[in-house]
């Protein structure tokens, strides 16, 4: 019979809906059910209570509404009219009053956590300062007081407060890494005397060492799925060392790599800078320490080394197919040009070297900690 | 004065079929209109639908890619809500509001012919850009700065004329349906008495009223920006592109009310019905309604929480939005109230509204979860939204709009939907669903974003998404269950009696097929199911408060047909002056210049309507008793 | 007050939906039908609806009445005396069409097309000082496309104008078409109809006037 049918599928969805969240699922790098930061932590805190109450809610709905399709069923043959109901004062007022407690209690709860979580550390001499330029599709970041350029992996010391502006440099974007923390906007505008228009700022941590994924949360353009980042949460020590090794210049040892510099600065020098310390706005993400990449342009893999130049090889031959744009005439975004007819296949390799040789150090000598990887 | 005209029957219905669509002014045959129109932009954005769950069904397909995902994603969101809810609403509006109140027709009849013309051609200008190969692509919001031309080229050009058209259309309606509800009512049809599907059209109405006119400023904005060097949201002319978020969204957030809430209407109207039972607690269905809407006007930035207003902002719009769990409450429990002690009778429509409580109720709680501010920061733009208002959009709307087909299909096509079908409909399309949309609740918590075109795998998306697509399959299995059902009943099904469900209230009083003049005497209304009563009282009719007389009715015209037509060649000349070449701003003003003159002739040329002698209604009315 | 056009009677009948109500009021001629009933709820809807319309341009016009990264600043383009011969203009086309109304309701036709001409040629005047107006901005760098304000600034106080343009072409119509034709329940709805927006553009004009220019002009 159809309504055994719907109760059983009624019990079942309710038990794998709760199964489902008690059991935390998901890639630990980046589902929001198992929190390293402190604004992760409180958010799932309090998405765990509000669900909770919701589960209540809507046993108390489906148990009644499942009584009442078995218990009230006419009979084929029953014509009898049944008494009709106008209505219920007491009733109607119980189910105004229930629903107002729980919703001033979630009100009281939500309106602290959303001030305490919005403290601002732009101002704290602890916390690490760190500004976010979003642009179609790949991630800048600058630490001013660090006097520091990246791209793409984000390397953050656990522990500590980071206190981040953020802004898009074209459309809108959102920075989200669910693990440490929740989305927020970064919002491109100025202002008449050229200052910013609309910047954010907040601040994150990690509790832990660890590998995190981030994400763009806002519909940028074709390639808004493949803008991916990385969070790299070190020991306070090893960032320290990090921010040292990054200073400092790399010398290209290798003969093809010192060939492959030539071709770098003839054909990519005038978006890319290749120090970290170069400040200027550039078309392109700064390589630094692009030999140390967790993946290139975001995504492409880059574990081992053979990876890591199947990738470059690919991306640089044709990168519009690896992160697709958009080709109306109208459109303006600075794009990567492809290099697939304009490099041969040696000086493809050249290149590649000397873009392997920008490692600023040996990643073995980082405890990126086995917390989260 | 020119006199007016009394028309016979045997001229009247000399009209070929296609002209007399075209050119008619009767509410039944515009909710005819709507409801074909509708149904196929249903057709249409559930196949871009299935296209998206196809690309999505394993990681790093390459079915769909890039741009053109995002163009079938923002076509399917557009057309969903502005193409295929509404005007489906509009459909059921159109074809009972006015029998529920007593009325021969809506206060302007020749204004809904127009709303109608404006959202078909308002619909087509949106699929030129299929055409000319510049399709929307900034999702169904069109955020700004991405929906200016450097960013998406033309394509958002047509999203936002062809929106500006459909949207005057459904401003239009608004007004048309209160003015026709606060003046058009039957003797004795008092506020209070009339039915509550009646009720949530008024204040669906009255939300069009005030919901729309931002998103109309809001896309003149985005086209002068577009097309005419506007600098509102262009960063590099001081502008901001936060404003189009306030406007669309102070105008987003009460349009999913605007949907939703004539969808109560017909649950409210099915479920006594069937339980045959008075709706428990009526005022306070009524009184719940008004606080819906009204709080639905403070609460858009529930949509903005990340963009950062602020933790008091965020905080006010948090609490504001959480309130409105509490009439939807009472409104859920009343409903199940009416059910309690009643005799149910499980027909499909009655089907369709059990599994609306259901799957609504599971919406609506994830919307207060999503309310929570520090809870959204992880929920925004995931696939948990995505889950979220497929449950209310769905589990509200498109249940609201089967239930009230299967209903209503007798009073506004003569024959009954075969329940059999219908009930195969219902289970494949109520099993996929849940099968679809439940798991993304998981997806956006694992940390999938919503509007990608791809995943990468490992990521722990993968098994979920492939039961998704499934889902999408399965649901696909049940509108082609319903589709053969229509056809099925329109070959074999039974012409159906006037009353066939044992109805409450008014449009059920009316002879089948429904006359063109409705009532040809008008009803005396005793109270509230008005029918039911006099049912009880043992009475096979209405009382009526009028002989047979000649009955006055509107001239069909093509002139709103014509006015809609030139409106839309000038939007395309707007959008072609600068996609092709500037010449076509000559197209443009051209069509501004011909909508200003057939406007012209209707005002000039007099249309007093005509009458139907008393004769031929006495004839008509012998023929059949209604009860 | 009280009328009893020929027509009007036949035409309650035909509707059927009219019954008198004992000691009431007898209603003014552009309230004798339901068709003229609606049109006057129908103007009023349309009008609750264009004035949430025009809140929206007001609002986008705050937000970025200071975002001018090139052209001239607000209170070194406007000029109040001109702005204000303006406001007086359309104020007073409001009183003539009141007068056109009232003159409408005691049947005194040529009385009442007087005053719509009047109102129609304080309107036009109305319009062309708008054109010189903006023509004078162009000129001092302040156009549609210079800055967000000058987008903000012209959708607004230009979507006006355009109200008013169609006002006039409205007014035009019915004028025509009126010309040989006495005031009847079936005309009057739509002269009445017509003097509600124009009082509706008129207040509209009232924000601007104080939002826009004196705000403007203030800092
Ligand atoms: C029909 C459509 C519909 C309906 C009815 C709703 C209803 C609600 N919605 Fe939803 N919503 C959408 C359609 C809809 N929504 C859409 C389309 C979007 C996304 C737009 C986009 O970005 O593309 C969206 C997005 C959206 C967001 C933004 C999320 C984000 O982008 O980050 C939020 C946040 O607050 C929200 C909240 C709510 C709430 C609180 C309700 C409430 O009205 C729900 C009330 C109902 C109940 C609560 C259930 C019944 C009540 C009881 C049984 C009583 C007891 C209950 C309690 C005490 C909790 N919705
Ligand atoms: C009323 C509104 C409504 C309805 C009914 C639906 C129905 C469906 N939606 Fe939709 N959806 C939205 C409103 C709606 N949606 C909105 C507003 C968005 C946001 C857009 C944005 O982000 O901008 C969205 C986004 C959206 C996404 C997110 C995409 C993304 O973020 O990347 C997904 C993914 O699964 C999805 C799936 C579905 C599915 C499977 C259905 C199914 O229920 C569809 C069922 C119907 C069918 C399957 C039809 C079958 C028809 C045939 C088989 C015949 C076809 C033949 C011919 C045309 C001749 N929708
Ligand atoms: C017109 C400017 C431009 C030129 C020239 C250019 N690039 Fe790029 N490059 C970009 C942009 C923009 C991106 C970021 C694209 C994205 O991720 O969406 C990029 C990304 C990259 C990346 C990935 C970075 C990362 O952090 O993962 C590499 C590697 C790269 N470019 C190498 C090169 C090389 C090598 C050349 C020369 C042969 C070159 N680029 C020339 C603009 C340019
Ligand atoms: Cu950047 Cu999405
Ligand atoms: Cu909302």
């Amino acid at each position: 019979m159809k309504k055994k049918r719907l109760g059983r599928g009624v019990i079942v969805l309710l038990f794998t809906f709760l199964a489902l969240t008690l059991s935390a699922c998901g890639d630990p790098r980046l589902t929001t059910f198992s929190p390293n930061g402190t604004n992760a932590e409180e958010s799932l805190y309090l998405i765990k209570l509000s669900a909770y109450i919701m589960f209540a809610v809507m046993a108390v709905v489906f148990v009644l509404l499942l009584y009442v399709i078995i218990r009230f069923r006419a009979k084929s043959d029953d014509t009898s009219i049944p008494k009709q109901v106008e209505g219920s004062t007491l009733l109607e007022f119980i189910w105004t009053a229930i629903p107002v407690i729980i919703i001033i209690f979630l009100a009281v709860i939500t309106i602290n956590m959303t001030f305490s979580m919005a403290q601002d550390h732009s101002e704290d001499p602890d916390a690490v300062k760190l500004e976010v330029i979003a642009h179609q599709y790949w991630w800048e970041f600058r630490y001013p007081e660090l006097g520091i350029v990246t791209a793409q992996d984000l390397y953050i010391p656990k522990g500590k407060k980071i206190a981040a502006t953020l802004r898009g440099d074209d459309v809108i974007h959102s920075f989200w890494v669910p693990n440490l923390t929740g989305k927020i906007d970064t919002n491109p505008g100025y202002n008449r005397d050229g200052t910013l228009q609309n910047v954010n700022r907040f601040t994150f941590d990690s509790k832990t060492t660890g590998i995190f994924l981030g994400k763009c949360a806002e519909l940028c353009g074709p390639s808004h799925p493949l803008m991916e980042f990385k969070v790299i949460a070190l020991e306070p020590a090893d960032f320290e060392a990090w921010v040292a090794k990054m200073k400092e210049p790399v010398q290209v040892k290798g003969q093809t790599a010192v060939q492959g510099e030539k071709i770098f600065q003839q054909n990519c020098a005038a978006c890319h800078a290749v120090d970290a310390s170069d400040q200027a706005k550039r078309p392109g993400p700064n390589l630094a320490n692009i030999g140390n990449r967790l993946t290139i342009a975001g995504y492409l893999p880059a574990e081992t080394e053979a990876d890591m130049r199947e990738s470059l090889v690919k991306w640089i031959e044709e990168p519009n197919r690896y992160k697709p744009q958009n080709e109306q005439a109208t459109v303006k975004t600075v794009v990567m040009p492809p290099f697939k007819d304009k490099l041969s296949k040696e000086e493809m390799n050249e290149l590649i070297d000397f873009l392997l040789e920008q490692k600023q150090y040996d990643p073995a000598n980082f405890k990126i900690g086995t917390e989260v990887k | 004065m020119a006199t007016v005209a009394v028309r016979a029957e045997s001229e009247r219905k000399k009209k070929s079929m296609l002209w007399d669509y075209l050119t008619t002014v009767d509410h039944k045959k515009i909710a005819h209109l709507y409801f074909w129109t509708g149904l196929f932009y249903f057709l249409l954005g559930g196949l871009e639908a299935l296209l998206m769950r196809t690309q999505l069904a394993f990681p790093l397909n390459t079915f769909l890619t890039g741009k053109s995902y995002n163009e079938v994603l923002t076509m399917h969101g557009t057309t969903m809500i502005f193409l295929v809810a509404m005007p489906l609403l509009f459909a059921l509006m159109n074809a009972v509001v006015p029998l529920m109140i007593g009325a021969r027709d809506l206060a302007f009849p020749y204004v809904n012919a127009l709303s109608y013309w404006l959202y078909f051609f308002g619909a087509l200008v949106m699929h030129i850009g299929f055409l000319t190969g510049n399709v929307p692509q900034g999702g169904w919001t069109g955020y700004m700065p991405l929906s200016l031309p450097e960013y998406s080229g033309f394509g958002m050009s047509y999203y936002a004329m062809g929106l500006q058209l459909s949207g005057l259309g459904t401003l239009l309606t608004g007004i048309n349906f209160v003015a026709t509800i606060v003046n058009m009512r039957a003797p004795g049809m008092t506020y209070m008495r009339m039915p509550l599907f009646v009720w949530t059209t008024l204040i669906a109405s009255i939300l069009i009223m005030f919901a729309f006119p931002p998103l109309t400023a809001g896309l003149f904005l985005m086209i002068y920006d577009q097309l005419f060097g506007g600098q509102v949201f262009n960063v590099a002319g001081g502008g901001n592109v936060i404003l189009w978020q306030h406007l669309f969204w102070i105008f987003g957030h009460p349009e999913v009310y605007i949907v939703v809430l004539p969808a109560f209407g017909i649950f409210s109207e099915v479920i006594p019905v069937f339980s045959r039972k008075r709706l428990f607690g009526y005022p306070a269905m009524v009184v719940a309604t008004a606080l819906i809407a009204f709080f639905g006007f403070m609460v858009w930035v529930h949509h903005m929480f990340t963009v950062g207003l602020g933790p008091l902002a965020n905080g006010i719009f948090a609490v504001m939005t959480t309130i409105i769990a509490v009439p939807t409450g009472i409104k859920i429990f009343n409903w199940i109230a009416t059910m309690w002690g009643g005799k149910l009778r499980m027909t499909t429509a009655m089907h369709w509204s059990v599994g609306f409580i259901f799957t609504f109720v599971m919406g609506g709680v994830t919307g207060v979860m999503m309310a929570l501010p520090p809870a959204d920061y992880q929920y925004h733009d995931t696939y948990f939204i995505v889950a979220h208002f497929h449950y209310t959009l769905i589990g509200g709307t498109v249940f609201s709009i089967f239930a009230g087909a299967y209903y209503w299909w007798p009073k506004m096509f003569g024959r009954l939907l075969n329940e059999t079908l219908g009930k195969i409909h219902f289970w494949f399309f109520f099993i996929g669903f849940h099968m679809t949309f439940f798991i993304q609740h998981f997806l956006g918590l694992w940390g999938m974003q919503r509007r990608v075109y791809t995943y990468l795998p490992g990521q722990g998306f993968d098994l979920a998404n492939l039961v998704s697509t499934i889902g999408a399959y399965l649901m696909a299995i049940g509108v082609i269950v319903f589709a053969i059902n229509i056809v099925y009943t329109f070959v074999k099904g039974k012409p159906a009696p006037a009353d066939p469900w044992d109805g409450r209230t008014l449009e059920w009083a009316t002879k089948a097929p429904v006359p063109e003049y409705n009532f040809a005497r008008l009803p005396l209304i005793r109270g509230i199911d008005a029918l039911w009563l006099e049912k009880m009282a043992g009475h096979k009719e209405m009382p009526v408060i009028e002989d047979y007389h000649d009955i006055h009715m509107p001239n069909s015209t093509v002139l709103p047909f014509l006015m809609s037509l030139t409106l839309a060649i000038a939007a395309l000349g707007f959008i072609w002056k600068e996609e092709f070449n500037h010449a076509f701003l000559y197209m443009g003003i051209g069509g501004i210049v011909l909508t200003l003159l057939v406007m012209f002739f209707r005002s000039v040329i007099d249309d007093e309507g005509y009458h139907i002698p008393k004769a031929e209604i006495e004839r008509e009315e012998m023929k059949g008793v209604s009860v | 007050m009280t009328t009893t056009h020929p027509n009007a009677m036949s035409d309650i009948e035909a509707h059927g939906h009219e019954r008198s109500a004992e000691g009431e009021v007898q209603p003014t001629i552009e309230l004798v039908t339901q068709e003229g009933k609606n049109k006057q709820l129908g103007v009023w809807l349309f009008i609750a609806a264009e004035s949430v319309l025009f809140a929206s341009f007001f609002a986008v016009y705050l937000a970025l009445r200071h975002s001018i990264p090139n052209g001239p600043q607000p209170k070194d383009l406007f000029e109040l005396p001109l702005v204000f011969v303006m406001t007086a203009i359309l104020l007073t086309s409001s009183f003539t069409s009141v007068m056109a109304v009232m003159n409408m309701r005691q049947l005194k036709s040529s009385a009442m097309k007087g005053w719509l001409v009047l109102t129609w040629l304080l309107g036009f005047s109305f319009l062309l000082l708008e054109i010189y107006e903006f023509n004078h901005y162009v000129h001092m760098g302040h156009t549609f496309t210079s800055s967000a304000f000058g987008t903000a600034f012209y959708s607004l106080v230009g979507f006006h104008g355009a109200h008013v343009a169609f006002g006039l072409l409205w007014l035009m119509t019915l004028l025509l078409r009126n010309a040989r034709r006495e005031i009847t329940p079936y005309t009057a709805p739509k002269v009445y109809s017509f003097s509600l927006y124009w009082h509706f553009v008129d207040l509209v004009w009232v924000f601007i006037f104080t939002i826009v220019y004196l705000m403007g002009k203030v800092g």
